[in-house]
């Protein structure tokens, strides 16, 4: 059923794929060949080999494979949010590289190669009264929490890493990890700035991983699993035919979408809340001591956290792979999830070209008094939706009407209170 | 009760003294209050003096903030600057009347039409140089044209300093660029103009040229449309910016602000309406004055400030007339006012810009002396920070206006 | 209600991101090598010396009077005139230098010049790897012909030919009226008929005024003449004196 199976490993060469075959949760759409491929692919050149071996090797293909995905994704990214950014702004962005020692610009696709070239001949500066283990081993552990999170997400169809049962759990134990890297390189640099960023970026992850949390929880009560895979599956089937069972299009689900997105965007430090790394005031924040290959690893933690937390909003909230139609279900999974992915990457993009940055304490009010009470009284409004799934006909429009009231409701009071002291101003003239 | 940072935080100013031993908790009435003091210092810990600049994103050039912080909130703020000191006024005094004038586009040098105004007014009054009519609107129109310019800028900058990833400082330098092909077009140069000469001004403007202006000046509404729809609605800015560094109306008048800051304050004063010099009696605009004196206000204001800018280009376009743009009299060498002293000012994008100078009847102006906006307005820095933290630091000083150029001279 | 603003603003920028693929005024960018913008024609740079005829430096306008050297504000104007073998002054620059890493092109040397013969170039792509030596431009390197200035200034140029060929029209009759007095005194003082003419009253370049227009300088006092030209008739020069000779505080002299 799964791609590598670490967590139960199924001997034999034939009964992986009919086990998965014979999964209750497969669709009938899902054996077409093109949705096979990387199984198929996978299958040609690990099938001939003995038993352990074969199962190494398909480990080992399934990390190469998520690494170099995610890795491209970031390169790809980088020149994306640039180009974006660029339009956005009335200007055409990134356009000049192209491929080396020609004439061929190819839209600036060589950018990130040649940032790339430049990061790694960087002279690596580490201050003089740095600490330097912890200097080194900031960027590392970030990365490497960020890359762990890739482990648990649902790709497409029977493409998973590794099924956990606890996989959500998984990931955003693993995903915390981050900002405690974001702290080290923060201390380790022995610079005020960088000291000041690590004290916003802990008051941020405190802040935020708590409507984070929260948010997740009535997708969770609702699939009755912690497992990624079982939450795609419990967003399977179609209302009237042709409106997907995803979960935003429910009212808890939207509400938890938007709680979520806000919460991964301040997990992330992705603008409004890119307070840790806020060029006007902190220079660089916590990459100011940093240059050379460190500093793109940073970046690439970044990206990839940006990557993983929208994979996983894609997951849980979004259908994970499954096509918000019937009729295009011919088009392969894994396409429907990149689909999804960057729809998502764009938003943040969006967001980061239009926003200006929050205040730090106005960060942690947004959390503290907004996000966690919206969080807290949504999983009220998910244990409504599910107590009164047996309602229909007429009662079902009261069901959405009462769930949509409890969604709105607090989100319109609060929102006044919260924005109580702001408004825009009228003014008089002499 | 003076040297704790709690003190600090409600607006007196604190002697940033490191960990001076605090008392705010001792009281008669708290047994062990000795105790309870101990865990409060150890609570706030230490005072960190962060050195902001000269070297920063956000100081607007060379700049430099010594800010002691209390966590994050600013209890002490030491403006440093002078690092872009290059003798100016010394260099007036030594320089021909007419030398100078180039050197004023290097004051504040986005708004090198004004400096030339204000500049060529005193030498006027000095002289008693009358200047001809359609100089006089020429005058106003560039002046208004650098007011749109300068707002523009500080609101793209301001934007850029609450961290916007620069979209609306992009889409302002978008419509600043299309004034700076004007000035071009006029002048010679985008930003150093050089373009006023004693008794009138350098090149006359083209029919051509004019129609440009007006199409610029007809058009620049819409720019400011899409500007406010961007941002000023925005939850984000209005947060960041409502309630941040309040100037109180006393401490702008005894400190002497001038300029938008001073309007944003609430006090009605425009060197436009008070002096009414040039041809500015004939055009009708309002002045628009903030009640809240906060960084907001100031922004507001501005915005306010070049829609009025845009009616009085109209008005001036309309009653353009036509004429020499030199005083026949006026001379370019040999210019050798008779001794005695003026003061001419003028209301430039930032404040009031004014240029005292006294002749002894020599090429050489006996003292050369600018009032610069930027400078006097940057003195309250410290009172508008205070009690604020340091992000709002960085937007107070951005809001303030300041160009490195005038400050430093 | 939260949040209105928000999606206004996002709102603007999906707009631009949407309006730069088809709206020109939504992506502002001149790619530079490639595309160039048309620089205006008042466009100013850096000064270049004047010649007449295809003989660079033998046709210099200049005839070396310093007056620019005086009122260049930040001195960047470096002269030496010529003097022949006895020692007389040819009106000829032996050494004209501009730093231009010192000049900062505010043109106040076209102006006050009363020979038209120094005006501002629109080269803009002066960089140099050199630091020292190429930013220090010589005579030789200033020296560009009157067809180019036509090229570049042409409005301006056609006003200021016009007006030399007025002058020297002038000159030439008036000389040619002083060599006929002066053969009918037949004294023995030679007035400067075989000078080069000075002009008289012509606006200091840059004047594209509309026709209706006086232009812009016309009204400045009369061309001095130059101090280092003892030989001069005096005529023009008793209305307003020398206002350029006993120029004071020579700044940072």
């Amino acid at each position: 059923m799964t791609l590598v199976q670490l967590s139960r490993v199924t001997p034999g060469v034939s009964d992986w794929f009919f086990q998965s075959l014979s999964s209750p949760f497969i669709a009938a759409a899902g054996d077409s060949r093109l949705e096979r491929l990387p199984i198929i692919a996978r299958d040609l050149l690990t099938s001939r080999l003995p038993e352990p071996w074969r199962w190494w090797l398909n480990s080992l293909l399934a990390i190469l494979v998520v690494l170099f995905g995610f890795a491209i994704l970031f390169a790809l990214l980088t020149l994306v949010e640039r180009k974006v950014l660029g339009r956005v702004q009335n200007r055409p962005g990134p356009n000049r590289t192209g491929l080396p020692f020609t004439k061929l610009r190819l839209f600036g696709l060589g950018q990130p190669l040649a940032d790339g070239i430049k990061m790694l001949t960087k002279e690596d500066i580490v201050p003089r009264s740095a600490d330097k283990l912890l200097h080194f081993l900031a960027p590392v552990a970030l990365l490497a929490f960020s890359i762990l999170t890739f482990a648990v997400l649902p790709f497409g169809r029977n493409l998973v890493p590794v099924e956990l049962d606890a996989g959500i759990l998984y990931f955003f134990a693993a995903g915390a990890g981050t900002e405690l890297a974001v702290f080290m390189a923060g201390w380790a640099s022995r610079n005020k700035y960088s000291l000041l960023a690590a004290m916003r970026a802990l008051a941020q992850l405190i802040s935020y991983e708590l409507p984070l949390l929260l948010s997740f929880v009535p997708v969770i009560m609702m699939a009755g699993t912690l497992s990624t895979t079982g939450v795609v599956e419990a967003q399977a089937g179609w209302k009237f035919g042709f409106i997907p069972h995803w979960h935003v299009l429910t009212p808890w689900g939207f509400a938890a979408f938007v709680i979520f997105m806000v919460s991964a965007l301040a997990e992330s430090n992705r603008s409004p809340f890119d307070l840790p790394e806020a060029e006007s005031e902190l220079i660089a924040g916590h990459l100011t001591e940093y240059s050379g290959f460190k500093y793109a690893l940073f970046f690439m933690a970044e990206y990839f956290g940006m990557c993983a937390l929208s994979a996983m909003a894609v997951t849980l909230f979004l259908g994970g792979w499954r096509a918000p139609l019937p009729f295009l279900e011919i088009v392969p999974s894994y396409v429907w999830f990149a689909l999804k992915l960057f729809a998502l990457l764009f938003g943040f993009i969006w967001i980061r070209a239009t926003f200006p940055r929050l205040r730090i304490d106005q960060l942690t009010r947004f959390a503290w008094k907004f996000l966690v009470p919206m969080a807290l009284i949504n999983l009220g409004t998910a244990a409504f939706w599910s107590l009164t799934c047996n309602w229909s006909g007429p009662l079902q429009l009261a069901r959405w009407a009462i769930a949509l009231a409890l969604v709105a409701g607090p989100f319109v009071v609060m929102g006044r209170k919260l924005s109580r002291d702001y408004a825009p101003r009228t003014y008089r003239y002499a | 009760m003076t040297n704790s940072p709690i003190v600090a935080l409600h607006g007196t100013p604190a002697v940033a003294g490191g960990n001076a031993p605090s008392e705010i908790c001792h009281s008669p009435l708290a047994p062990g209050g000795a105790h309870v003091r101990s865990v409060r210092d150890e609570f706030h810990g230490d005072l960190l003096e962060v050195s902001m600049g000269p070297h920063h994103p956000s100081t607007h050039g060379v700049f430099r903030m010594i800010a002691t912080l209390d966590g994050e909130t600013i209890v002490k703020l030491k403006p440093v600057f002078g690092y872009l000191h290059r003798n100016h006024e010394k260099i007036g005094e030594n320089t021909t009347y007419l030398g100078s004038m180039p050197y004023t586009d290097r004051l504040d040098y986005l708004c090198s039409m004004t400096n030339n105004w204000a500049y060529a007014l005193a030498v006027e009054k000095l002289a008693g140089q009358p200047v001809p009519e359609r100089t006089e609107y020429l005058r106003v129109i560039l002046a208004e044209l650098t007011r749109l310019l300068n707002h523009t800028c500080l609101a793209g900058f301001l934007l850029q300093d609450t961290g916007a990833s620069g979209t609306p400082l992009m889409y302002a330098f978008r419509e600043r660029e299309k004034i700076l092909d004007l000035f071009e077009a006029l002048s010679g140069s985008r930003m150093m103009c050089n373009y006023q000469r004693f008794g009138g001004c350098r090149v006359d403007a083209s029919p051509e040229w004019l129609e440009a202006a007006k199409r610029l000046a007809d058009g620049y509404n819409e720019f400011l449309d899409e500007y406010e729809a961007l941002i000023t609605g925005n939850e984000i800015l209005m947060a960041r910016t409502q309630g941040v560094g309040v100037m109180p109306r006393q401490l702008a008048v005894s400190a002497g602000i001038t300029g938008p800051m001073l309007r944003a304050a609430g006090v009605d004063y425009d060197i436009r309406k008070v002096d009414g010099y040039g041809v500015y009696p004939r055009f009708n605009f309002r002045v628009p004055l903030g009640d809240h004196g906060d960084t907001y206000d100031r922004y507001m204001i501005r915005v306010l400030e070049m829609r009025e800018s845009i009616e009085i280009l109209r008005q001036a376009f309309a009653q353009l007339p036509s004429g020499p743009i030199m005083d026949p009299k006026a001379k370019i060498r040999g210019f050798k006012p008779k001794p005695g002293e003026a003061y001419g000012r003028i209301e430039g994008p930032k404040g009031e810009i004014g240029f005292y100078l006294i002749s002894d009847g020599g090429a050489n102006p006996y003292r050369y002396r600018v009032r610069p906006p930027s400078f006097i307005n940057l003195t309250v820095l410290e009172d508008m920070c205070l009690g604020h933290s340091i992000a709002d630091a960085v937007i107070i000083l951005g809001s303030i206006d300041i160009v490195l150029g005038e400050v430093d001279r | 209600m939260l949040g209105i603003g928000l999606l206004k603003g996002l709102g603007v920028t999906a707009k631009n991101l949407v309006g730069s693929f088809h709206d020109p005024a939504r992506l502002v960018t001149t790619e530079y090598p490639e595309q160039r913008t048309k620089l205006p024609e008042n466009y100013r740079n850096f000064p270049f010396l004047v010649y007449d005829g295809t003989a660079a430096i033998d046709g210099l306008r200049c005839v070396a009077c310093k007056i620019c050297e005086v009122e260049c504000p930040p001195q960047c104007i470096y002269i030496i005139p010529d003097r022949d073998e006895k020692g007389r002054p040819t009106k000829k620059p032996k050494v004209f230098d501009i730093d231009i890493s010192v000049c900062m092109s505010c043109q106040i040397c076209v102006e006050v010049c009363p020979f038209d013969a120094i005006k501002m170039d629109q080269q803009y792509e002066i960089a140099e790897a050199d630091r020292f030596d190429r930013l220090l431009l010589k005579r030789e390197a200033l020296a560009k012909p009157n067809s180019y200035y036509q090229e570049i200034h042409p409005a301006e140029a056609a006003q200021v030919d016009a007006m030399l060929a007025e002058a020297r029209r002038k000159a030439d009759a008036k000389a040619k009226a002083a060599a006929e007095a002066a053969a009918a005194k037949a004294a023995t003082a030679k007035p400067g008929a075989a000078n080069p003419p000075t002009r008289p009253p012509a606006p200091s370049g840059s004047t594209p005024a509309t026709a209706a227009m006086k232009p812009a300088t016309a009204a400045m006092p009369e061309p001095a003449v130059p101090p280092v030209q003892p030989t001069q008739t005096p005529a023009e020069n008793s209305a307003t004196g020398n206002p350029v000779a006993p120029k004071t505080g020579t700044p940072g002299a």
